[in-house]
């Protein structure tokens, strides 16, 4: 009877514990046959659970494609939700494979932190979000302001070096989740909001009379979002980063989801190259040279996943501005795929 | 039977070989106990180390000196952005003491009084108190906290529309505002003079009590202290030609500019806390209440004491003694429980320390341990003053 | 001179004490105040009960499928409805939630007799409940064995996460808590000491502190390469937390034998741990389920907390709901609703441990 509970208990750890996952992380995907993807624990836009219980969002689908390019199934993904607190470490603990949860690349981060950020699939910027009754056409104007602020990373030392830099008086009303922050807000318990002006938007959907508040023009810092990896496996980063480059220049060269199929005969040796494979580069990655049809078969081109998640295509209704491409008036600019 | 003893070790125990002999036993367990504990640690410490190194993570305590940068919503203590570290752990530290401090006052005066209601003649009373004891202390704290700080939110006022008295008081949803006292030159022989009336009262307490077991007559000790705790300070501060000023909150264009306030957050959480605490407590005071024998009661009307006397010189002294440990425990989990404050933005250490100071330097393992010190600091010594409290309650047999 | 005696007039009768009236007369209007208290009191009950039936009930809407169904007044809960499952299954994938099914049934087939004086069976569906059904229901659970289809803990939410997560901190904590209550009264002075180290430093410090450590610093202690899931992260603090409770509870009952009995014990020749198994214990926890049912409840309620690591259980389920966009102004029903799944437990097992409160009490009242 005794012996009972204690091999219970040793069944469910041999169950729940992960192996090693510190040398080739692409070896280690391939053999659990799930890519193990982090997430933020419910961010519109970027990662939340819908009602039939599907993870979406633009940081989601970068993890999908990387599950199609490496697995050949866009589906075969694990999702751990993961707070601010914790999500660097579990990407170094290796509890993750990569982390894609609305993450700001900075210097700290980049050099301290034992992680690689692949790419930017986001560019964002701290805004502010008033309502319009409170007459303040600038974020210059809110000297005094009680200011609503999710309890981030970044956004908080931003708001502080702002109003410091413009000898302005502030109080912080600091709040865990973005529904507690958004609540604070619409109680009216801040005159302001200041978050990442994609979350701005994204909360802006949820508020009662959204007419009447309007999301000031500043945008007081830097925030390029993109997906993070450990440092020491230079294959597995070249992976990340380039099933972020080959959506993007899919959306440059026409490919995409609906078209991938005929774009095939495409005369286009650029176009060839992602959608048939020639000049093997997916060998060069480690993969099969079908992993960037794969990608945007099942998940879509940069354009499929920014109006579907985040733009024209969901409630955020967020315009491209600067995620456009680099040729159309934005900053997005993907090396050439050859 | 008749045998004696014949001298010498006929029947001396044998020595039992030394894996049976318990002492030999209890120190080689100790010892192995202690062993696997070492190791264990050892282990722990050595792979922390290892993997701190190897992500290049910074250890240490270097980071309390290093400025932070971000903004705290309330402080006991002047504070601004540029402040250290090390500023913020004592601000989020003396804001979870705050809490703390008010929500054991107010739970346990909440508390006695529901607990009191239960036992009413009033049929309603009693009912109402019951399920208001049953409804609270089966919702999880967290959610309770959640609900009322949106329903504190909603029911105060916009800052423009605020409820004020006199211009001094302002009540909106920004918090409640009040002048904040300013004491002038002189004002420190006004706390001298309050020094004083304590130690006068805490004599005059002892004398009117040997008074009373010398010659039986009564002295009225409450109405003197109130005299003296008052008038003491109030003389004092005539005498130095009242040296004390206001400052006014000031309507701006989105604030109240100066003078004190207390935040929405705190109400709240101190409400939640307040009211979540009061329904355990209760339970206990009533537990208490009844654990007093019946006769107890009927000996002291016989004596010819009033119910009230009743209540304060029987019954409660006795109850006291049910009452104090498992009190002891509510005002742990209450102190607790305050960590909660994260949820809706009240910045207390939790919040503060391990939530956006964490963030920032990402020095875990510090930051952790050093919170988790604080709570195991302040929890002893709530036990060591309702222990020494228990102690002065408890039965002193003869 | 002589006067007929005159008799006085007859007293009023007494004021009935029995009957509905006599009732009200002692328990509502007994005095001048107790009156006024009665029917202030009173008026307001009715009122907000009248308000939170007209929100809940009378004004509510349930027929629908989103959004557009709800007209403002009153609750919505089509939200609830919509987002049912979710809140009981978390990511359970569809097809497999019969398996989370047989789980909840299974632990309703196990309680349930144990509410009943004389059900049979009542021991051996205890142990069961112990030993055999955390077992199955992990098998269960989990999968990947016996042609079930493996589900990862990833996919854990809801109603369901929430028992998974109180039920095995309660049976996992209480052999640890056991363990070190006896150690706490051990005579060997460096047990003891590592044993009250053990309880009061975990009972000193917050539960959200000790999730935090669980998910921030624990994979700090493992060695290189090793690593666990989030879950079992979160389930270590929890059991951890709980033995520190555990462990006073069961001291408790320790404290209440009689040392007849342990002198008994040791007259009979048991060893310790003998005489710990087959007398002392036996009796010990006896005494303290009651006292373990509290600390169960107390678990459950703090399960909430996991939702501050990001652990959907009910109500982090709701609180993730109510950011979707497609709805709005849905939080107070969602939290109503959180509230009252947690309420229907815990007052149920709080009636549980009163009534077996007052079954072993067997002291004298009046």
């Amino acid at each position: 009877m005794k012996s009972t509970p204690i091999l219970v208990a040793a069944a469910a750890v041999a169950a729940l514990v992960a192996g090693a996952a510190q040398a080739a992380t692409l070896d280690d995907v391939k053999s659990k046959g799930v890519l193990s993807c982090g997430v933020s624990t419910g961010l519109p836009g970027f990662s939340a659970p819908d009602a039939n219980k599907n993870w979406n969002g633009i940081d989601v689908d970068v993890c999908r494609a990387i599950a199609a390019a490496v697995l050949g199934d866009a589906g075969k993904v694990k999702f751990t939700p993961l707070t601010a607190k914790e999500r660097f470490t579990a990407l170094q603990s290796g509890e993750i494979d990569v982390l894609a949860r609305n993450t700001t690349w900075t210097h700290t981060r980049d050099t301290s932190l034992g992680l690689n950020f692949t790419g930017v699939h986001y560019y964002d910027g701290q805004g502010f979000l008033v309502t319009k009754s409170l007459g303040v056409k600038s974020a210059k104007e809110l000297d005094g302001a009680a200011v609503c602020i999710q309890a981030g990373t970044t956004t908080e030392l931003n708001l502080a070096d702002y109003f410091r830099f413009n000898k302005m008086q502030y109080k912080a009303v600091v709040f865990d989740t973005s529904e507690q922050t958004l609540a604070g807000f619409e109680a009216n318990r801040c005159d302001v909001l200041t978050s990442d002006q994609s979350q701005l938007y994204a909360l802006r959907t949820k508020i009662k009379n959204a007419a009447n508040t309007v999301v000031l023009p500043e945008v007081i810092s830097k925030e390029p979002l993109g997906p993070v990896v450990r440092q020491g496996d230079d294959q597995w980063f070249n992976i990340v980063k380039w099933t972020l480059n080959a959506m993007i220049n899919a959306e440059e060269l026409g490919v995409s989801s609906k078209n991938v199929d005929a774009k095939k005969s495409d005369k286009n040796p650029a176009v060839a190259r992602l959608v048939v494979g020639t000049g093997d580069m997916g060998k060069k990655l480690g993969l099969d040279n079908d992993w960037a049809y794969r990608i945007l078969k099942q998940v879509g081109n940069y354009s499929e996943i920014f109006e579907r998640n985040v733009g024209s295509g969901s409630p955020l209704k967020i315009s491209r501005g600067l995620n456009a491409l680099w040729n159309q008036g934005g900053i997005l600019y993907a090396p050439p795929i050859r | 039977m008749a045998d004696q003893p014949t001298s010498g070790g006929g029947l001396q125990p044998s020595k039992p070989p030394p894996w049976n002999d318990p002492a030999v036993r209890s120190i080689v367990f100790q010892v192995l106990a202690l062993v696997v504990l070492g190791w264990f640690f050892w282990t722990i410490l050595n792979n922390t180390l290892a993997n701190m190194e190897r992500r290049g993570i910074s250890t240490g305590f270097a980071f309390l000196d290093r400025a932070a940068g971000f903004g705290i919503l309330m402080s006991l203590i002047p504070y601004d952005e540029s402040n250290s570290y090390g500023r913020t752990f004592v601000v989020g530290l003396l804001n979870t003491v705050l809490v703390a401090f008010l929500g054991i006052i107010l739970a346990t005066v909440l508390g006695f009084v529901l607990g009191v209601a239960r036992l009413s003649n009033n049929w309603v009373i009693a009912k109402l108190a019951t399920v208001y004891v049953e409804v609270v202390r089966n919702i999880p704290l967290l959610l309770q906290i959640f609900f009322w700080y949106i329903a504190v939110l909603q029911a105060l006022p916009g800052i423009r529309q605020s409820i004020t008295v006199g211009d001094a008081f302002y009540l909106n949803n920004r918090g409640f505002f009040f002048p904040k006292p300013i004491f002038g030159d002189g004002f420190g022989l006004v706390w001298i003079a309050l020094i004083v009336a304590v130690a006068a009262i805490v004599c005059l307490r002892k004398w009117a009590r040997q008074r009373l077991d010398r010659t039986g007559q009564q002295f009225p000790v409450f109405y003197a202290s109130i005299g003296l705790i008052v008038g003491l300070p109030l003389l004092a501060f005539l005498a130095v030609g009242a040296p004390l000023s206001f400052e006014f909150a000031e309507l701006q264009r989105f604030r109240l500019a100066g003078g004190a306030s207390v935040i929405p957050e705190l109400m709240a959480l101190l409400w939640a806390l307040t009211m979540y605490t009061a329904a355990f407590i209760a339970e206990i005071v009533r537990a208490g209440i009844l654990a007093v024998s019946h006769g107890q009661t009927e000996a002291s009307r016989a004596l010819g004491l009033k119910n009230s006397q009743t209540l304060q010189l029987v019954v409660i002294p006795q109850a006291m003694r049910v009452i104090i440990p498992p009190l002891t425990s509510q005002y742990l989990n209450l102190t607790k429980n305050s960590s909660l404050a994260t949820a809706i933005g009240y910045p207390d250490l939790v919040a503060v320390f391990m939530g956006t100071t964490l963030n920032q330097t990402g020095q875990a393992v510090e930051i952790v341990a050093m919170t988790m010190a604080v709570y195991l600091t302040i929890s002893l010594l709530i036990s060591l003053v309702m222990n020494i409290y228990n102690r002065r309650m408890a039965l002193v047999e003869r | 001179m002589t006067t007929a005696w005159q008799p006085s007039p007859s007293l009023p009768p007494p004021a009935s004490t029995v009957g509905a009236v006599g009732w009200a007369r002692s328990n509502l209007f007994s005095t001048w105040l107790s009156s006024v208290f009665t029917v202030v009191l009173s008026l307001v009950t009715v009122y907000f009960l009248w308000q939170i039936l007209d929100w809940g009930i009378f004004s509510a809407d349930l027929a629908g499928k989103d959004q557009s169904a709800c007209d403002g007044d009153g609750a919505c809960w089509v939200f609830v409805k919509d987002r049912f499952n979710f809140f009981i299954y978390g990511f359970y994938p569809d097809a497999e939630q019969w398996r989370v099914n047989v789980m909840f049934f299974l632990l309703a087939a196990l309680i349930f007799p144990q509410f009943f004086e004389n059900a049979p069976y009542k021991k051996a569906l205890g142990w069961i409940f112990l030993t055999v059904y955390p077992v199955v229901s992990g098998v269960l659970l989990l999968g990947g064995a016996f042609g079930l289809e493996f589900v990862d803990t990833d996919k854990w939410g809801g109603l369901m996460l929430t028992l998974v997560l109180s039920y095995v901190g309660i049976v996992a904590a209480l052999p640890i808590g056991i363990l070190l209550a006896l150690g706490r009264r051990s005579e060997m002075p460096v047990i003891r000491t590592i044993c009250v180290a053990f309880i009061e430093l975990w009972r000193g410090v917050p539960l959200i502190s000790v999730l935090f450590m669980a998910s921030v610093m624990l994979p700090l202690f493992l060695p290189e390469g090793t690593n666990f899931n989030k879950l079992l992260r979160a389930l270590i603090g929890i059991t951890m937390f709980q033995s520190a409770y555990m462990a006073e509870v069961v001291r408790g009952g320790l404290q209440a034998i009689p040392r007849g009995q342990y002198e008994a014990a040791a007259a009979l020749g048991l060893g310790y741990w003998r005489s710990m198994w087959l007398v002392i214990l036996p009796q010990a926890l006896k005494l303290v389920i009651p006292g373990i049912v509290n600390t169960f409840i107390a678990l459950f309620k703090d399960t909430t907390l996991v939702l501050i690591i990001g652990l959907f259980e009910v109500l982090g389920g709701v609180q993730s709901a109510i950011i979707d966009p497609a709805w709005q102004n849905v939080a107070a029903e969602g939290f109503f609703f959180a509230a009252f799944v947690y309420w229907i437990f815990c007052f149920g097992m709080s009636r549980y441990s009163q009534a077996l409160e007052r079954k072993l009490d067997t002291g004298h009242h009046r």
